[in-house]
């Protein structure tokens, strides 16, 4: 069965390389032919991977390293990814089903441009699909055949974790398709209007699940590590960040170029960055190079040819924009005070964003190739990443609302004055009984100051209650991402700021009292899972005459010798309380204390409906009817 | 003249955006990259800087965990040479922090040269330890 599969993937291989010869050659039909049977054979090469785990045959080394019998079918099926060879494999999936939707969906008179696209995506697949078979094979047999598995990672037997990669590679891989058209498009010298109608969608369809993969991960993060937070600044959550920041900038510089056909070279240049930094991430969570919670499979030679992968074929698109995107012609003329001017403004701010982001991740190497190993935290980040985006973030509701090629500025003073006035009254507010930090209060400023302005836009748009449910998808689109965008920060300020910690110590039957609440420690007992067997605190909390139960655990997964936090979360109106489950410790007069640590997290949901918002918004507004074609201008 | 205008709007505000930027990178890099020692690091180049947050990693020595009356503990680090910091930290440890383990402290020293951590990191799975361990040498224990 693996050995079909197998076959079957190199015969996707074989495919791939005519989907990119006939592709680069101009021919549509036949490019496209081939993308939709490379698509068909990985489609079945995957399904024998996905039915060995299944079946849990440990013939297959793949499954018998990665799982075990007791495991719940679910993970059985999500093992097949939960590694790095799987892993691989779904990337080269998910390459050449956007591959095969290409050539469904493309239907433009543009047909040797978009050969050429096909032609380059079977390229990014062909390079994909040799590292796959040739330096991380999934479909190698072990003999003689062990007769039990070694046990999935355990951290990822979550549901959660069931779906964050495949949502991640969607965005990743998403980008190579974008990537594609931009090179199809610097070939041929014609980045225009056209050209934006077409790779808009492309570039939507990836950033809506980047964005919940992202998300997804986050949440994870939050409720299985125990750590309490929801973002660490880990290099590989930074890795999916800077494809996302790219692909933000992409999506507003696209409009402008759809709408006006201005920046054409620079979102080109957008377009093929984000799939580069889609594979600078792929390359720092698999290599190993940086110290992260995801670096499972070290392997410094399989690194190297991911970075020759990343070099050569962003060097090639590079080289190309280099050669080409001096003879794209610009749009209209335009003001710096303009909605032209304000979307750059915007992709400005997200690529120096984007840099920051970059050099604190990559810092350590080069420190470490200097001699010296150090580390980049948080600090950094909040003292880079967090004002140059507050910067964008302050301006957004006011240029939003600026028209193209030059905008009127009468009532700029209005929006200062009302941003000020909303600073003042946090501020206030800060120094009074809520006890908000100054900074604090500007970030949270920020947050409602980006509600209202989502709000304000569409009110402008619509002018009437009876207009504004007419109002177009992409207009609602934007207004929902941006809104989102709004609540996020209220509830990462929130998060950030009110965030209270405490340790506590407990003997059985003690009680202490944090944050407001009476927890007490009732019993700590032994409880036992299908692969797993757990200790579990049972305590009570008590605030306001209302008790809660509070479970949390720290199981033990035997098959892969390997300790997990699982912990308790209460949910109250206000936020979260939230406890993991430490070490039982005998102090030196024989008493066993138990330690939790113990978190209340305001308003955290505010995070992830944000971040939810904003991806239904921009699935809205991929949706949403496309620029009806006029002559270009 | 107006293309020009324009061009120099544009120019200006990158330029500035990127001073910034690169500006900011730099504080943020010289006040909060922290820097990885190893017991036989300090004992060769002298303690850091006293309230600098710093990462020391190497082996929990065998016996050197004293529990206090609450959730606060001591250790001691030890690496190859042989040399060890005392640690002191309150919170609940990783799920795989144990003696004769691995670990990365992140946390200051006081004049005293008693390290404080703030953070504790072990290796997160039987097959994976945190990398600057290799630069702690072979483990004694």
């Amino acid at each position: 069965m693996i050995e079909a599969g197998h076959f079957a993937a190199f015969l996707a291989l074989a495919f791939c390389g005519f989907q990119a010869g006939f592709g680069l050659a101009g021919d549509r039909a036949r490019s496209g032919l081939f993308a939709s049977l490379g698509f068909a054979a990985m489609g079945f090469a995957f399904l024998t991977l996905i039915v060995a785990f299944a079946r849990s045959d440990f013939s297959v080394q793949l499954v018998a390293a990665n799982s075990h019998t007791l495991k719940p079918f679910v993970y059985k099926i999500a093992g097949t990814w939960g590694n790095h060879e799987g892993s691989m494999a779904l990337w080269c999936l998910v390459g050449l089903g956007f591959g095969a939707a290409a050539d469904w969906l493309m239907k433009s008179d543009r047909r040797a441009f978009e050969a050429r696209a096909l032609g380059v995506q079977g390229l990014l697949s062909l390079g994909a699909l040799a590292y796959l078979l040739f330096a991380s094979s999934p479909f190698t047999r072990l003999d003689p055949a062990p007769l039990q598995g070694q046990g999935l990672n355990p951290l990822l037997q979550d549901p959660a974790l069931a779906i964050h990669p495949p949502m991640l590679y969607l965005g990743y891989v998403g980008y190579s398709f974008v990537f594609a058209l931009a090179a199809a498009g610097l070939i041929e010298g014609r980045i225009d209007r056209q050209w934006a109608r077409m790779a808009r969608g492309w570039a939507l369809a990836a950033f809506v699940p980047l964005t919940l993969g992202i998300a997804l991960g986050s949440y994870w993060a939050y409720y299985e590590l125990g750590w309490g937070g929801w973002w660490f600044w880990d290099p590989v959550e930074n890795a999916s960040l800077m494809p996302w920041l790219i692909g933000a900038a992409l999506m507003h510089s696209l409009i402008v170029t759809e709408k006006r056909g201005s920046f054409s070279a620079w979102t080109a240049l957008l377009a093929v960055l984000a799939f580069c930094f889609s594979m600078l991430g792929a390359f720092l969570v698999r290599s190993g190079v940086l110290t992260s919670v995801h670096s499972f499979a070290v392997d410094p030679l399989r690194g190297s040819i991911l970075l020759f992968g990343l070099l050569a074929f962003g060097g090639f698109a590079l080289v190309l924009f280099a050669l080409r995107a001096p003879k794209l012609s610009g749009g209209p003329a335009w003001l710096a005070a303009s909605r032209e001017g304000a979307m750059m403004g915007n992709n400005l701010v997200l690529t120096v964003a984007t840099a920051t982001v970059m050099l604190g991740t990559l810092f350590p190497l080069i420190a470490e190739a200097a001699g010296q190993t150090i580390s980049v935290g948080e600090p950094y980040f909040n003292l880079t990443f967090t004002p140059i985006m507050a910067l964008a973030l302050i301006a957004l509701p006011v240029v939003q609302a600026w028209a193209w090629g030059k905008a009127d500025l009468s009532s700029l003073w209005k929006w200062a004055a009302g941003f000020a006035g909303l600073v003042a009254v946090f501020w206030l507010a800060g120094i009074g009984p809520m006890d908000i930090p100054l900074l604090a209060g500007v970030g949270l400023a920020i947050g409602v100051w980006l509600l209202f302005g989502a709000g304000q836009e569409a009110w402008r748009r619509a002018k009437t209650l009876e207009r504004l449910p007419k109002l177009p998808l992409r207009v609602w689109g934007m207004t929902l991402a941006h809104a989102g965008l709004g609540i996020f920060i209220v509830g990462a300020v929130l998060q950030t700021s009110g965030r209270t910690q405490t340790t506590l110590a407990l003997q059985e039957g003690e009680t202490q009292s944090i944050a407001g609440w009476q927890v007490r420690l009732d019993d700590v007992s032994s409880v036992e899972g299908p692969n797993w067997y757990a200790e579990r605190a049972t305590l009570t909390a008590e605030r306001g005459g209302s008790e809660t139960l509070l479970q949390p655990q720290k199981r033990y997964y035997p098959a892969a010798r390997m300790p997990t936090t699982e912990t308790a979360i209460h949910k109250t109106g206000m936020g979260d309380l939230y406890v993991a489950l430490g070490d039982g410790r005998r102090n030196r007069a024989g008493e066993t204390r138990w330690t939790f640590e113990v978190f209340f997290n305001p308003l955290i949901d505010f995070i992830y409906l944000g971040v939810t918002l904003i991806a239904i918004g921009a699935g809205l507004s991929m949706f949403g009817k496309r620029t009806k074609a006029r002559p270009e201008s | 003249m107006r293309a020009r205008t324009k061009r120099l709007w544009g120019v200006g505000v990158a330029a500035a955006l990127l001073i910034g930027a690169v500006a900011l990178a730099t504080v943020a890099l010289r006040q909060h990259a922290d820097l990885f020692y190893t017991p036989g690091l300090i004992a060769e180049k002298g303690l850091p800087d006293v309230g600098k947050r710093v990462r020391v990693g190497g082996w929990v020595q065998e016996g050197s965990l004293v529990y206090g009356e609450g959730a606060d503990m001591t250790f001691l680090i030890e690496d190859a040479s042989a040399k060890t910091v005392t640690v002191s930290y309150t919170g609940i440890v990783p799920d795989l922090f144990r003696e004769g383990e691995g670990v990365v402290a992140t946390g200051r020293f006081d004049e005293q040269g008693a390290f404080t951590a703030e953070s504790i990191l072990a290796k997160h799975d039987e097959n994976y330890e945190p990398r600057e361990l290799k630069k702690a040498g072979q483990a004694t224990s």
